[in-house]
């Protein structure tokens, strides 16, 4: 049955990454080619005042792939990849889960499994580090800023999977309504309390030595040795537009995963009637 | 034509429609003898993942190389993960 359980899993991963990547495709690619160009931009401005000043010049990474690869291929494989990963995480937690979590039937439970994965693996730690387009992020703090998303990810995922404990320990005494709201609470105040305690991506050590004190690592204007402003900001519209539909993707590969993952473990699940029949009246041979 | 379509006199009461409710996901599986596939797709899972999302940036297992990187770079952005 985990075997059965685990491959849809895979399979309506790997549907859900591929509306995901067909998403980003029309909606993310134009957003990102924007962050390109300012990035591009930016360098090019950047290269100039260096010159003026007699610096010298940095050397540009070289490009491995062709951005059509990237964007027309590479983010496909990508997506794919991530929601096939994902989809086999969510047959795991839908397997321990399954008859362990109360009233919940098989479709129902593979809605809150989605949901638990939207929430845990994407959504809360978002709210904290959200998503950001290139040419925004700075080389030097790669290594603290991965560390920090993937410690907001896994205190997501705990303290979810602690606040579906709780709710369950909780539920005989106080009933499923005030049970729920407990340890909905429990958990607003668990990861209210990470996301107090670990810095803003621009507090940083090496950020606040190379760009001063400001919250986040968006790029600010450029201004030359007088101060006069010689390149703008990041585009506030492209930030919005690229984290919106960064979250728009990941509600659409979460909710696929459990609307395609639902019908087909009803299906598996549902006791055989004719199974039953055959066995209690064995067919004359 | 209306032959077939009688109706039972007396109509039906609530009990006789009332099924029983079907218990709730009706297949506990013992985790213990599932460990081995839940574990076994939960760590190639979580190492897909991190090819995706991680390698190549912070931390690689392919050294300097970064044709994994670039290759997914845009949905590495995208779906939220830290890049350059």
């Amino acid at each position: 049955m985990e075997k059965k359980l685990i491959l849809r899993g895979i399979l309506a991963g790997a549907v859900a990454g591929l509306l995901a990547f067909l998403f980003a495709r029309v909606f993310a690619e134009p957003q990102i080619g924007r962050a390109i160009d300012y990035e591009n931009g930016r360098d090019a401005a950047q290269a100039a005042l260096d010159k003026a000043a007699g610096l010298p010049a940095e050397a540009a990474d070289p490009d491995l792939f062709s951005r059509t690869i990237q964007a027309d291929v590479g983010i496909g494989v990508g997506m794919i990849v991530f929601g096939m990963a994902m989809g086999a995480l969510f047959a795991v937690a839908y397997t321990v889960c399954l008859g362990r979590v109360g009233g919940l039937r098989a479709r129902g439970l593979a809605l809150a499994v989605a949901g638990g994965g939207f929430l845990g693996m994407y959504l809360v730690p978002f709210l904290k580090y959200p998503a950001n387009p290139p040419a925004i992020g700075h080389e030097d703090t790669i290594r603290a800023r991965s560390g920090l998303y993937l410690l907001m990810v896994v205190c997501s995922v705990a303290f979810l999977v602690g606040a579906a404990w709780l709710g369950r320990r909780l539920q005989p005494r106080l009933g499923n309504w005030n049970a729920t709201l407990l340890a909905a609470g429990a958990f607003v105040l668990a990861i209210g309390a990470v996301m107090l305690i670990l810095p803003p991506l621009g507090h940083l050590a090496s950020n606040k030595q190379h760009f001063g004190d400001h919250p986040t690592e968006t790029p600010l204007p450029l201004t030359d040795a007088h101060g006069r402003i010689v390149y703008p900001g990041f585009p506030a519209d492209v930030l919005f537009s690229f984290r919106l539909y960064s979250v728009a993707a990941q509600l659409l590969l979460w909710s696929a995963i459990g609307l395609v993952f639902a019908p087909m473990a009803e299906r598996l699940l549902r006791p055989r009637p004719e199974a039953a029949l055959r066995g209690a009246a064995p067919v004359p041979a | 034509m209306e032959q077939g379509r009688t109706i039972p006199e007396g109509g039906l009461t609530l009990s006789s429609i009332s099924v029983p409710r079907p218990a709730a996901t009706p297949v506990v599986l013992p985790v213990s003898k599932a460990v081995l596939w839940l574990v076994g797709t939960a760590i190639l899972a979580l190492a897909a993942y991190y090819f995706v999302g991680v390698d190549q940036g912070a931390v690689s297992v392919f050294g300097k190389d970064m044709h994994i990187h670039e290759f997914v770079h845009d949905a590495r952005h995208f779906l939220g993960f830290p890049c350059h």
